[in-house]
């Protein structure tokens, strides 16, 4: 029972700590978006991450040996304790295409994710999913429609996407890894198995991007191991800036 | 003293008291026309406890929704209740009440249509909450808040938020 507890706890902190990563990285854009509608646009749509990620992380930490805050999880862990997939902390670096390119795969994962997750024997996971997977689902109709207009707009925005696409692409496949963790909570059905949303998410992105008539990058590399606590250098910087205020100001509140 | 609420003609008092709190975003509408208020029960010791669910999982009315509800109960002697946060089942636009709706266009925000989260994916066209005119369309898929998003009427010209089918 403790190990079903652990494993539960772990599989609810790996999606909410992607949830939140990628929340972060979405509010990086406001007032830097390429017009106003997309600051609105990237501050909603973290908003609703950032929601679900209070609910996995609240779920994970009152799981947990001794129990944790969401706030504890969220800005009292060092790096290596974060679980979230590597795709969700990569740095747009101000690109707009690769901002979108992400979503695109990201969010198509989510809904696939969410929708089966939505029928969990665990309770609280099913109800988090089952609330969350209609603000995906509007998540992933956006970055379709930037993807498509992007990727079918001028010479230049083609070439963008492109390389925006590409830059992600080797990202991806980290989505669709199970381990054993995984495996077991699958066979209790609590978790979703990751190797069965590679066809619809897949399918799903594969049909925008030659819609977009864009090509599917084919990667020569493939990057892995978020889910164990490897992470790329950009996580970092992300958590620096996420933490310092509640590192520098412990138990402050306002 | 510690109240307790077991009468149902009290606990509907109770439940009058709390439909009454405004949405802290919307303030033309109450938390039981949106549908945001789920039910309110009193547990085994007697201690009111009010449920409600949020629109949005990122929703940031919530804490404020919950603190409104807690005060309202407690200047009515209630200063034990409970306030619990639900998910499932999922809010959605149909829990929307039809005087919602009304006050929601009165204030000049077009509200969702009616079954809009059904099985058949339907587009009515969106009346201006200003002047009712069907010509209008989308300026932004994401408004001020993350139930709404920005329209704008062609016959009168002005913009205007749309609560979003959810």
């Amino acid at each position: 029972m403790i190990v079903v507890q652990h494993d539960l706890a772990m599989y609810a902190l790996r999606l909410g700590d992607d949830a939140l990563v990628l929340a972060q990285r979405l509010g990086e854009w406001v007032a830097s978006a390429p017009q106003l509608e997309e600051d609105v646009a990237m501050a909603n749509i973290g908003l609703d991450l950032l929601g679900q990620a209070r609910s996995l992380l609240s779920y994970a930490g009152s799981l947990l040996e001794p129990v944790r805050t969401e706030d504890d999880l969220a800005y009292l862990r060092d790096e290596r304790d974060w679980q979230n997939s590597q795709l969700v902390e990569l740095a747009d670096d101000g690109d707009f295409g690769r901002c979108m390119a992400r979503l695109l795969v990201f969010s198509a994962w989510q809904c696939e994710l969410y929708a089966a997750l939505a029928a969990s024997q665990d309770q609280t996971l099913a109800a988090v999913a089952g609330k969350a997977v209609k603000e995906v689902d509007y998540h992933r109709d956006h970055a379709t429609q930037w993807v498509l207009r992007l990727g079918d707009g001028t010479a230049e925005s083609h070439t963008r996407m492109q390389d925006a696409l590409d830059a992600v692409w080797p990202y991806v496949d980290e989505l669709f890894e199970s381990d054993d963790l995984v495996t077991r909570l699958v066979a209790d059905g609590i978790a979703v198995d990751p190797a069965s949303l590679r066809g619809p998410v897949l399918d799903y992105v594969a049909d925008v991007v030659e819609r977009a008539t864009l090509t599917l990058p084919a990667p020569t590399v493939r990057h892995s191991g978020g889910r164990r606590g490897v992470h790329t250098e950009q996580l970092g910087h992300l958590l620096a800036e996420l933490q310092h205020v509640a590192r520098s100001h412990p138990g402050a509140t306002w | 003293m510690v109240s307790v609420a077991t009468e149902p003609t009290e606990l509907a008092e109770l439940r009058a008291i709390v439909a009454e709190v405004p949405d802290p975003e919307l303030p033309v509408l109450t938390i039981d026309d949106l549908g945001v208020l789920r039910g309110v029960g009193t547990d085994e010791s007697g201690r009111v406890t009010v449920t409600i669910t949020p629109t949005y999982s990122g929703c940031p009315a919530m804490d404020a929704i919950a603190d409104d509800v807690r005060s309202r109960l407690a200047a009515t002697g209630h200063a034990d209740a409970e306030v619990r946060f639900v998910l499932s089942p999922a809010w959605t636009t149909d829990w929307m009440s039809e005087s919602g709706r009304r006050k929601l266009r009165e204030y000049g925000i077009a509200p969702p249509s009616p079954g809009g989260a059904g099985p058949v994916p339907l587009t009515l066209s969106v009346r201006c909450p200003l002047c009712g005119s069907p010509d209008t369309s989308e300026l932004s898929r994401f408004g001020s808040t993350a139930c709404k998003a920005l329209w704008r009427c062609q016959a009168c010209g002005e913009p205007f938020d749309r609560f979003k089918e959810h």
